[in-house]
């Protein structure tokens, strides 16, 4: 009997702790019963299921020619504030000076591309690199976001619920790439999202499409018949800041030691 | 978009060496440096009353009343702040609703909730239930109703009665120290934990967050007790006031000493970082940190309080100079508060190079709503003085034992 009053006590208890941690856990549960679940797009032509993927994309620094022509696709296609203060794509321009001095500029994102520099003699070596969102595996944005209306979607892809953010901007202060910003008219936090709406149709985001030297190439990360796969074997590969524990789903090729 | 782009465009020209091109727009301003500096003053006059209470700190007596309800007011100004800060204030209700448990941010609404509901108000309630019993009594009409609500309509002021008020007391008291350690330990977690900005990510930050509040929160019932205590004709009671600038002292040395210490660690172990934070300390924050928090809210206040304690110096000089260290104390304080979030955003990730802030005056983040906020909480204060009479009994003690001229 004392046995069956303990077993029945304990009971309550697990139902207890059960219904008080559900309170805080709803949107896992829902996740994972989302795997299973038919996706219903708005437009019909769309077959797309996220769990099928896992996106990611390689950057080749020495294909880059700098001429910011994905910077401006970005801007287009996604509508981005045209003042050069907010950017979900942007390319950076290195000096390495004889000196050893780094110098690093990129006026308006290049979406004009670059002037060209007057003194040029003391320069060691040269390059572009373009910066987007890493979409991270281990995002702290997602980590800090109060109401979770930043996540990593099935696909890898980190996206912002506009209509859940409270534009706290503590995912922005989170990130350390400096890849998001707050969207002046809707108070928002913005950034990349792989051009999502273009990857669910089966396109490439449109700075891929819009390279000239197929400097970006984007793709499945552990398919073997993926553009990416390739990119892998093919390069030296490196990540932005890998000390920081991100773990990057842009990748790098033939990345400088003074990348920052 | 007009407006932002014609605040940003001339911050352009003021970039030294490179940042990101999103990191142009700073996006914490002067409210949310507010918000630790209010959660600061709370959680420090709190903890200053719980040593009357816990640690039986005789003298400090006359300002327990005063440290509670100076907590009060000032708890329930700071999430405006935050609020007014946000893109969105009217989606904020979603943090409660769906909170992120992953987020530090995120438990603020439930740190809050507790430490107003469980803490604070349920001490006041039972600290001021027999004063409130009273005046019920001794009032009439509205205002007999009114402190009839407030008593939640008990009327029991017998002496186990009281002696359980007291009991209770003592009780949330010892609940409410760890709780003032969480709601601003708390508040240094969500800076501290921010492994992208090395300026911010120490573990340090909540323990140094939380004995800078304590500093604070000691040294605003300083002076409003000075304030107080003229306005009400009484006496200041030197004792008390003593006591209180030796906490004050004690407290700000082991603050100091943190602050010194995370200093020295962070040049000892030199990171990759430690080049534009350098740049950072010696061009942007050296007026504000080297001169107003280390040098004018820290050093100065520290020297003369030990040279009060040294030589023999007469009260009235005293409470001068006691009253001029806890001023400087509050501009140190919040200027740590400043330089902790104003700073963490004037270096780039990129760690190449330094931004600006440039404050505004009108509009929600402008410098008059802040100003507005900081008065707020005097004026709370005020009306929960005027409604709670904390010096009631005490006065009517001594009116019974001064024999009338």
């Amino acid at each position: 009997m004392k046995n069956l009053i303990k077993a029945k006590r304990r009971d309550v208890l697990k139902t207890m702790v059960g219904v008080a941690s559900s309170l805080f856990i709803p949107k896992a549960l829902v996740a994972e019963k989302a795997e299973t679940k038919n996706f219903d797009w708005a437009d019909d032509s769309i077959n797309y299921n996220p769990y099928e993927h896992k996106w990611g994309m390689g950057i080749d620094i020495n294909k880059c020619i700098g001429c910011g022509r994905c910077s401006d696709a970005c801007k287009i296609e996604n509508d981005v504030p045209k003042a050069p203060f907010f950017f979900r794509t942007w390319v950076e321009r290195y000096h390495i000076l004889e000196n050893g001095e780094t110098i690093i500029d990129c006026p308006n994102g290049a979406v004009d591309g670059f002037k060209k520099k007057t003194e040029e003699e003391d320069i060691l070596r040269s390059f572009f690199v373009p910066k987007l969102c890493n979409h991270c595996d281990n995002p702290p944005c997602v980590q800090v976001c109060p109401v979770g209306a930043t996540f990593q979607s099935a696909d890898g892809v980190v996206l912002v619920d506009s209509d859940y953010c409270l534009g706290c901007r503590y995912c922005i202060q989170a990130c350390p790439y400096g890849a998001r910003f707050l969207h002046p008219v809707t108070k928002t936090a913005e950034k990349c999202t792989f051009c999502y709406h273009r990857i669910v149709r089966g396109e490439v985001p449109a700075c891929v499409e819009a390279c000239p030297t197929e400097a970006r190439i984007f793709g499945e990360i552990d398919e073997k018949a993926s553009p990416l796969h390739r990119f892998k074997r093919m390069n030296t590969i490196g990540v932005l800041k890998p000390a920081l524990n991100t773990e990057p789903k842009v990748i790098y090729a033939n990345l400088d030691m003074e990348v920052k | 978009m007009e407006e932002i782009v014609q605040h940003l465009t001339p911050l352009l020209k003021e970039v030294t060496g490179y940042i990101y091109p999103n990191e142009i727009e700073l996006h914490w301003g002067l409210l949310v440096v507010l918000y630790p500096y209010l959660t600061g003053l709370v959680a420090g006059a709190f903890i200053l009353a719980s040593l009357v209470k816990v640690f039986n700190v005789k003298e400090l007596q006359p300002t327990y009343r005063l440290a509670l309800l100076t907590a009060l007011a000032f708890l329930v100004i700071a999430p405006l702040p935050l609020l007014a800060h946000l893109g969105h204030p009217e989606k904020s209700y979603e943090i409660f609703l769906t909170p992120n448990v992953n987020s530090a941010m995120a438990m603020f609404g439930f740190v809050y909730a507790w430490y107003l509901m469980a803490v604070l108000l349920l001490e006041l309630w039972f600290d001021f239930r027999k004063d409130m019993v009273i005046m019920a009594s001794e009032s009439q009409g509205l205002k007999k109703w009114f402190y009839k609500t407030l008593t939640l309509f008990s009327s029991d002021i017998s002496d186990e009665a009281v002696a359980f008020d007291h009991k209770a007391v003592k009780i949330i008291t010892i609940i409410g120290i760890p709780s003032a350690f969480l709601l601003h330990g708390y508040v240094g977690f969500i800076f501290g934990s921010i492994k992208a900005n090395p300026w911010w990510s120490s573990v340090l930050m909540p323990i140094v967050f939380l004995f800078s509040a304590i500093v604070s929160g000691i040294a605003l019932v300083l002076m409003l007790y000075m304030i107080i205590t003229p306005l009400r004709k009484k006496i200041i009671d030197m004792v008390c006031l003593d006591k209180l600038a030796s906490y004050l002292f004690y407290v700000m040395i082991i603050d100091f000493t943190l602050e010194i210490l995370d200093f020295i660690h962070r040049v000892y172990e030199s990171e990759e970082s430690i080049k534009i934070l350098a740049s950072l300390v010696q061009n942007r924050l050296f007026s504000s940190l080297v001169i107003m928090q280390v040098l004018m809210g820290m050093i100065i206040p520290l020297l003369i309080i030990a040279g009060v304690k040294t030589f023999k110096v007469p009260a009235e000089l005293r409470k001068l100079l006691y009253f001029i260290s806890a001023m400087l104390v509050q501009v140190g304080i919040f200027s740590t508060r400043w330089n902790v979030v104003i700073g963490g955003q004037l270096f780039s990730k990129s760690f190449m190079g330094l931004t600006t802030y440039k404050m505004t005056f009108f509009g929600l983040e402008g410098l008059f709503v802040s100003i507005a906020l900081l008065i707020m909480p005097f004026i709370n204060l005020w009306v929960l003085i005027k409604i709670l009479k904390p010096w009631r009994a005490e006065d009517a003690e001594l009116a019974a034992s001064t024999p009338s001229l």
